[in-house]
C-alpha cells in the first residue's frame, strides 16, 4: 500500500464512483434528502449527488441547512443517518422459512447488495467498528450483518468543520479517520483550488486508487490538510469528559438526579434512532396469509419505548426517567462492562435530533456533578 | 473491509424443526411438551430455549426434562400468550422450531459437598427441575437435599406425581406450600418463604437455588441472608422480555448484564445491587 498520500481532484472521485460501480457495488453516501431538507444516506451516482456547497448548522433540536457559497462535496458534519441504515438495515431478514406438511424448512436468503460508501465520518467508522464489537465480537455472530459487513468499502472523508452538537474529540474517534477505511479522504478547498488528499487503507483501497492513476500529493498540501484536521479536535461544539464516567454512572442508578434529567423526555425514541450505535432491534415473525411462508426481521427498537422491557403483567421500565437512564448508562457505563468501549461516539445526532434538546454531554457533566457532591457529603 | 475475513457458519437466529412426540397436561393452564431430538441434545440444568410454533411467533422456554437424557427435549409451558397458546395447540406429530439451549445454568459444581437448596414459585419448578433431577441421579454428591416449592393454589401446582415420588425419598427434605386454598385442603398454607426457616439444611454450608417470580426471589433471598447464608452462595434465575436470546436485540438488559447470555441464572452476589432499584 502506498504512503505516499495521493491528490485527487472532483473528477476522480466521480471516477471512484464509476470504478466502484463496476466492481458491483451499490455506492451510496450523503446527498440531500429534498422533503425534509436534511442530509441523509442515500444512492450516489455522481459527485453532484452529494450535498454540494452545503452545511449544517446543528444545535441541540436545531438542524438546519445553508448554503456555504463554496463548492465543497463534504462541507457539513453528520447527517440524519448512518451507514448502520444499511449494513444494520431495519426489517433486516435474519431467516426464512416454509411450511412443509406438518414441518418447515429454511429458505435460503438472496445474495445481499455490496454497498460502497463515499463520505464516511470517521465517527461512523467507529461505528462501525462497536456495531463488529455487539454483531461479530466475542458472543454469538449474526450472518446477516457479517454478509453485509464483509461485502463493504469504506471511503471516509475526515472532518475540519465540527458542528455544534459534535464531541468526536472527547470520545477518541475523530475528527481523523486512523483505521477501519479502504480509502480516506481530506477534503481540501485551498489557493491551488478543491482536491481531495488520498490515502489507502485496504488492498482494495490501494487498487481502486491505482486505477485512478492520481499522482503524488504535495508534501505541504498534504501537511496542511492534516493541519486542519488536527485543529479541528479544537472546534467541537460539545465536549464530554470521560474520566471514569462509567464507574460515576454506575454508581448514580438510584439518584433522583434522574428524574431530573429526564423531566423533559417525551420518549419519543428518536435518539436510538439517529444514533450509529444503538443496535436494539424487535424480532418479529411474520407470515403471508395462508401462513405458508415466514420470515424472521429484526426491526430497530428503541429502550424508550414502553413496550421494550414488557414481560407477562407490564412494561418493567413504565417511567422516563427509567428510559432515559436504561439508555444513557447503556451508552456510557454498561457498554464498556459488555463490550469493552462506549457506546457513544460522539457524532452528536442524539442532542440535534432531540425535539426538546436533551444533551448527553450536559448530562453526563450534571450526574458526574451530583455524584461528586454525594462524595463530599 | 479488513474486520470480517470469515463468514459464521451458524446462523444463530434460525429455527431447526423438532417434532412434537408427547404431551401431558400438568395445570389447567400448563402442559409439558416433548420433543425429539434429531441429534444428541446436551444442555445443563437452568438453560432455556426459543421455541417458534412455524408463524406465530417465538418465546424463550426453559428447558425442564432430565439433562442426562439427551434424546428428547422437555419444555413445561403455561398459556399466557399467542405464542405459549400456539404452543398448547399443537398435535403429537406436528413440528416447532427450536433454537437453543442458551443461558447459564444452575452451577451444580458449587453445591458438591454442600447442602443443597431449592426454593421454586410457581412455574419456577418447571426451569429447576433439571437440577433436581441432576442432583437426586447424583445424590451421593451432596448434603442435605432441601426442595421448598410454593404456588399460588393447590390447582397451580406441578409435577404432582414426580413431588410424591421425592417426598417419599428418605434423603430429600421436600416441603409444598400455597398461598390459599379452599377449606378442606391439609397441605401448607402460606407463602414458600414461610418454609425456608423450618427446614433442615446449614445456611452456611449451603449452596440455594431459588426461582419464581421476583418479588418471591427476593423475599426468599432475605430469609436465607436472615440465616446466615452468604451472598455467593445463593443463585436466582432472571426473567427478563428476550427476543433473540444472543445478545443482538438488547431487550433482556439488566443493568450491565444481558440476561439471555450472563443469564438467567445469575449469582445473587453479582447482581444484588441492581435488585432494589426500581425499574432497572
Amino acid at each position: 500500500m502506498p504512503e505516499t498520500p495521493l491528490l485527487l481532484d472532483r473528477a476522480d472521485l466521480d471516477r471512484m464512483i464509476g470504478i466502484l460501480s463496476e466492481r458491483g457495488y451499490q455506492v451510496v453516501g450523503p446527498t440531500v434528502r429534498e422533503q425534509e431538507h436534511i442530509i441523509s444516506y442515500g444512492d450516489v451516482g455522481s459527485t453532484d449527488d452529494f450535498p454540494v456547497g452545503l452545511t449544517d448548522e446543528q444545535e441541540a433540536a436545531t438542524y438546519r441547512l445553508v448554503d456555504r457559497g463554496d463548492g465543497r462535496l463534504f462541507g457539513y458534519a453528520v447527517g440524519a443517518t448512518s451507514p448502520m441504515s444499511y449494513l444494520q438495515p431495519s426489517d433486516a431478514v435474519v431467516w426464512a422459512g416454509r411450511r412443509t406438511g406438518k414441518g418447515f424448512e429454511t429458505v435460503e436468503p438472496p445474495d445481499p447488495p455490496r454497498y460502497a460508501f463515499v463520505g464516511v465520518r470517521p465517527c461512523e467508522l467507529a461505528a462501525i467498528a462497536i456495531e463488529d464489537e455487539v454483531f461479530l465480537g466475542t458472543g454469538s455472530q449474526c450472518p446477516t450483518y457479517a454478509t453485509l459487513r464483509q461485502k463493504a468499502f469504506l471511503v471516509s472523508v475526515d472532518c475540519t468543520e465540527p458542528g455544534g452538537t459534535c464531541f468526536c474529540a472527547s470520545m477518541g474517534t475523530g475528527p481523523g479517520a486512523t483505521s477501519g477505511y479502504d480509502i480516506a479522504l481530506i477534503e481540501v478547498l485551498d489557493d491551488e483550488g478543491h482536491a481531495f488528499i488520498a490515502r489507502a487503507g485496504t488492498e482494495e483501497g490501494a487498487a481502486v486508487l491505482a486505477e485512478l492513476g492520481a499522482a503524488p500529493a504535495g508534501e505541504e498540501r498534504a501537511a496542511a490538510a492534516s493541519q486542519a484536521v488536527e485543529e479541528a479536535a479544537g472546534k467541537m461544539g460539545r465536549s464530554l469528559d470521560t474520566e471514569g464516567l462509567r464507574d460515576t454512572l454506575a454508581a448514580s442508578l438510584s439518584d433522583p438526579i434522574w428524574d431530573e434529567l429526564a423531566a423533559t423526555c417525551l420518549t419519543c425514541a428518536n435518539c436510538t434512532m439517529v444514533c450509529p450505535t444503538c443496535f436494539c432491534a424487535a424480532v418479529e415473525n411474520r407470515t403471508n396469509l395462508d401462513a405458508t411462508e415466514a420470515e424472521r426481521v429484526r426491526r430497530w427498537d428503541s429502550c424508550f419505548n414502553f413496550e421494550f422491557s414488557y414481560i407477562h403483567g407490564g412494561s418493567l421500565r413504565p417511567s422516563a426517567s427509567a428510559r432515559y437512564r436504561q439508555w444513557m448508562t447503556h451508552k456510557l457505563s454498561s457498554w464498556v462492562d459488555q463490550f469493552g468501549m462506549y457506546g457513544c461516539v460522539g457524532c452528536g445526532r442524539c442532542i440535534t435530533w432531540c425535539p426538546v434538546g436533551i444533551d448527553i454531554t450536559a448530562n453526563a457533566a450534571a450526574v458526574r456533578a451530583r455524584m461528586e457532591e454525594a462524595a463530599h457529603v | 473491509m479488513q474486520a470480517v475475513t470469515e463468514l459464521p457458519t451458524i446462523n444463530p437466529m434460525a429455527p431447526v424443526p423438532h417434532e412434537v412426540v408427547g404431551k401431558r397436561r400438568e395445570t389447567y393452564d400448563t402442559m409439558t411438551l416433548e420433543l425429539a431430538a434429531p441429534e444428541p441434545f446436551e444442555s445443563r440444568p437452568g438453560q432455556f430455549n426459543m421455541l417458534y410454533p412455524f408463524g406465530i411467533g417465538e418465546c424463550a422456554i426453559s428447558i425442564s426434562g432430565d439433562p442426562s437424557r439427551t434424546d428428547r427435549i422437555v419444555h413445561t409451558i403455561r398459556d399466557v400468550g399467542a405464542v405459549t397458546h400456539a404452543l398448547h395447540a399443537l398435535d403429537i406429530g406436528d413440528h416447532v422450531g427450536v433454537r437453543g439451549p442458551f443461558g447459564t445454568p444452575w452451577p451444580m459444581e458449587a453445591a458438591e459437598g454442600k447442602d443443597l437448596v431449592i426454593v421454586a414459585g410457581g412455574i419456577g419448578l418447571a426451569p429447576v427441575r433439571p437440577a433436581i433431577y441432576e442432583a437426586l441421579n447424583h445424590r451421593d454428591r451432596y448434603e442435605q437435599f432441601v426442595l421448598l416449592y410454593g404456588a399460588r393454589s393447590p390447582e397451580d401446582l406441578v409435577y404432582l406425581d414426580e413431588i410424591k415420588e421425592w417426598r417419599s425419598r428418605f434423603d430429600a427434605h421436600v416441603d409444598v406450600s400455597v398461598d390459599s386454598a379452599p377449606s378442606g385442603y391439609r397441605g401448607s398454607v402460606g407463602v414458600v418463604t414461610r418454609l425456608i426457616p423450618s427446614a433442615d439444611f446449614d445456611p452456611e454450608h449451603a449452596v440455594a437455588f431459588v426461582i419464581g417470580p421476583e418479588i418471591m426471589m427476593r423475599f426468599s433471598v432475605t430469609e436465607l441472608r436472615a440465616l446466615g447464608m452468604p451472598r455467593d452462595q445463593i443463585y436466582i434465575s432472571m426473567e427478563r422480555n428476550m427476543q433473540c436470546a444472543v445478545g443482538f436485540c438488547g431487550h433482556c438488559q439488566f443493568g450491565n448484564t444481558f440476561v439471555c447470555r450472563d443469564g438467567a441464572v445469575f449469582c445473587y452476589d453479582d447482581i444484588h445491587s441492581y435488585l432494589p432499584i426500581k425499574e432497572v
